[in-house]
């Protein structure tokens, strides 16, 4: 018994000096480390508009479904707050999974004014963080003529705007290739800001 | 969404190319940091302390050159676990106290799961974060228990390989000492690199969430930050993969694009691989090394496929995966921190496509051995490779040896042990838990997925791996306790037998290698060795698996 009390003392400095370091040196210097190295993606690649803070160009936005002006993030089990994070998480037999995709092709196709069997994968199924941006360049696609009638914008400068926000090389590579949609709106609003010189 | 074997394939290509440049270097300095004279050249040379170490020893009372028998040895790892415990369940419930943005005290149930689970390597979560820990708690409890159930992971690994590699004494090294070097010396230089890597690459790392509104569409957020590099790369590295934010690697800010991921499965994979390369050293026979590296890469290539083969052939729309990510990148994260004991996720594993869903639980009930744990992985796999020796002499009516040690009924009965522990807890628990109403309700899904989710969920604690079928409610009384149970019993039986067992090695000397020994390197032995490992998994699980992905994948 005595054994184990002297190891429960050692045992309980050891921790209380390894938390010194390792949860509070360590930390502090990897966060000064990266606010001197990186500090715009250290801080959350916060992006401005008109000058103040406007999103962050990694989190999905919402889009008021009746603004028809921007494009739309692929559907998110925690409605694009980056306060909470997270899947649907219905399992691949769940018929809660088909008939939620049921609704959200046929809301999409109509919207859109294609067909359903239009509509790509991306824009009817959650992603895995629930904030995920990004949007397969066909789901971008198929957005963009509505965009450009809606924003008042040529179908080409819309597409454009499309190729600039879309990754490339290794990066799709690796992953996919994908549009980021928060950084695509923001591109298209500063353009509804510019051509009237307003703002909103 | 369309899965990419081009991606696949380029992807491991990149992993095995930094995995092996990282091989050897990492593995002189890891030999080095727990046995000191290789860098230096002399014996006892290279374990001098330095002025941090010294301090820490003098204020603990530790004399670090007196070595611990196996009971001592696990006197301190039980001592300093146990302990870590209780001061992570206490700081939960007080966290009312010192929140600085303003959460309450943790439910005494999540509590006591959560600390369980971290000090276990385990890294199950079945709290929120965003919305039930704050930067204090996981900076300073959780991100340390995230080095600290790595270390103790490397430290029994290390005491098992002195077991198996000296002769004619009863010490197995300090473990006051061995913790205090591998966290501060390997693990911590190595997170913080990481880390920073991490931050280069878009994850955040700040101590304040930024509000931002979108003057276009009026979207008002607050973009959330917190010290999450830092948390990510140890959680990584150390495989105990529990995220800063709940959807884990899957959040932008965890994990921003398709480099940071392939990254970030590299982490992951580093440090267990390059331990057989330490105990090919420590055994004085690279081969040795090399043939469980063998085997551990072929079990992680296969069982990759396996995953490739599953989600490209059964395609999903993608539900519960990120598109910047895909198919290909979610099956190589999931292979590997399945096969890890990380059980960091990058895509919600309760959608992945049946058979997908399967071979990640599969992955799991290989007992986390290809390349597995930190430290665990290794010790799991020697305890295999014992297994196989032992057959082989029985085919050929001999003495089995190991590294030139005979393996006796001693032995034996607590190689067996340590095999059983992990199946039974996954089996009488998921068992129990199927038959309770109350509990089984507690996953979401219906049929032979709801069955998955429960089984999943014990495979998961008892291996110590942490991710998750998500449509699993774990919180309450009785699933968290048993859960608990099982990431407890999953995680220290299993250590007390390892220490136990290198205690009964290392008393033994050395017998010379005859013409009848049976060489446990190469091809052929490589071979036997896998084959055990996956047979004696399929033997205990098979059953089980029949239950649910097998059935699943049938009905579909």
């Amino acid at each position: 018994m005595t054994a184990y009390l002297r190891q429960a003392r050692v045992a309980l400095i050891l921790l209380a000096l390894l938390t010194v370091i390792l949860g509070g040196i360590y930390p502090v210097a990897v966060f000064a480390l990266g606010q001197g190295i990186a500090p715009a993606q250290a801080n959350g690649s916060v992006v401005k508009a008109d000058g103040a803070p406007a999103a962050s160009s990694l989190i999905a936005q919402q889009v008021p479904e009746k603004d028809s002006r921007f494009f739309f993030p692929r559907p998110s089990a925690v409605k694009w707050d980056p306060a909470s994070s997270g899947a649907s998480n219905l399992g691949p037999s769940d018929p809660a999974l088909a008939s939620g995709v049921a609704k959200t092709r046929a809301a999409v196709a109509a919207r859109e004014g294609v067909p359903e069997s239009a509509v790509p994968e991306d824009a009817v199924s959650a992603s895995a963080s629930g904030l995920d941006p990004d949007i397969s360049p066909a789901y971008a696609a198929l957005q963009a003529p509505r965009v450009a009638k809606a924003a008042r914008l040529s179908l080409a400068d819309v597409q454009q705007l499309i190729r600039e926000a879309t990754t490339t090389g290794v990066e799709s590579a690796l992953g996919q290739e994908s549009v980021n949609t928060t950084t695509l709106n923001l591109a298209i609003g500063a353009r509804l800001g510019g051509s009237s010189g307003t703002g909103r | 969404m369309k899965y990419s074997w081009w991606s696949y394939g380029t992807q491991m290509a990149i992993l095995l190319v930094l995995l092996g440049v990282a091989h050897r270097p990492l593995g002189m300095y890891l030999h080095w940091v727990v046995e000191g004279a290789v860098l230096e050249g002399k014996a006892g040379e290279g374990t001098r302390q330095n002025r941090v170490e010294r301090v820490l020893f003098r204020m603990a009372g530790v004399s670090p050159e007196r070595e611990q028998n196996w009971l001592g040895y696990a006197r301190g790892v039980l001592a300093f676990s146990i302990l870590s415990v209780l001061v992570v369940f206490l700081a939960m419930r007080l966290q009312a106290l010192f929140s600085t943005e303003g959460l309450g005290a943790v439910d005494p149930w999540t509590a006591m799961n959560t600390a369980i689970s971290f000090v276990t390597n385990t890294n199950w979560q079945v709290y929120t974060p965003e919305t039930t820990v704050g930067i204090a708690v996981q900076m300073v409890l959780l991100a340390v228990q995230n080095f600290l159930s790595a270390a103790v992971g490397i430290c029994v690994a290390v005491a098992f390989m002195r077991g198996l590699t000296r002769a004619g004494t009863d010490r197995l090294g300090n473990f006051w000492k061995d913790l205090v070097r591998i966290s501060l010396r390997f693990l911590l230089p190595l997170a913080a690199v990481s880390a920073v890597l991490l931050i280069v690459a878009g994850v955040v790392q700040n101590f304040w969430a930024t509000p931002v509104h979108n003057p276009y569409t009026g979207a008002a957020q607050v973009v959330p930050g917190g010290p999450v590099a830092s948390q990510e790369a140890i959680k990584l590295l150390g495989t105990n993969g529990g995220g800063y934010f709940n959807a884990n690697s899957a959040h932008p800010l965890e994990n921003p694009n398709s480099f940071t991921n392939l990254f970030e499965v590299f982490l992951l994979l580093v440090i267990p691989s390059v331990l057989p390369w330490v105990f090919g050293r420590m055994a004085r026979d690279a081969r040795q090394g090399y043939t469980v590296l063998g085997v551990m890469g072929s079990l992680w290539l296969l069982t990759s496929t396996a995953m490739a083969w599953a989600l490209a052939a059964y395609p999903g729309l993608g539900e519960g995966m990120e598109q910047r990510l895909g198919p290909a990148a979610s099956g190589v994260f999931a292979t590997a921190t399945t096969l890890t004991s990380t059980g960091a996720v990058n895509a919600a594993h309760d959608s992945l496509p049946p058979l997908a869903g399967g071979v990640a639980l599969f992955d799991m009930m290989l007992g986390e051995v290809a390349p597995g744990g930190v430290g665990s992985g290794l010790y799991g796999i020697l305890v295999l490779a014992i297994v196989t020796v032992f057959l082989a002499g029985l085919m050929v009516g001999r003495t089995p040896e190991y590294l030139g040690k005979k393996v006796q009924a001693k032995h034996m009965t607590l190689t067996a042990l340590y095999l059983l522990v992990v199946p039974i807890v996954v089996l009488v628990l998921t068992g129990i838990a199927v038959m309770i109403p109350g509990v089984l309700s507690q996953a979401s899904a219906q049929g032979p997925h709801q069955f998955s989710e429960m089984l999943y969920a014990f495979t998961s604690a008892a291996n110590n791996n942490g991710s998750a079928f998500g449509g699993i409610t774990s919180s309450g009384p009785a699933l968290s306790t048993m859960l608990g149970i099982a990431m407890w019993l999953g995680r220290f039986v299993g250590i007390v037998l390892i220490l136990a067992l290198a205690g009964a090695f290392v008393t033994q000397a050395v017998v010379p290698k005859s013409a009848g020994t049976l060489p446990t390197h190469g091809g052929l032995f490589a071979i036997m060795f896998g084959t055990v490992t996956v047979l004696l998994t399929a033997l205990n699980y098979l059953p089980a698996l029949a239950l649910g992905p097998l059935a699943e994948g049938i009905l579909k």
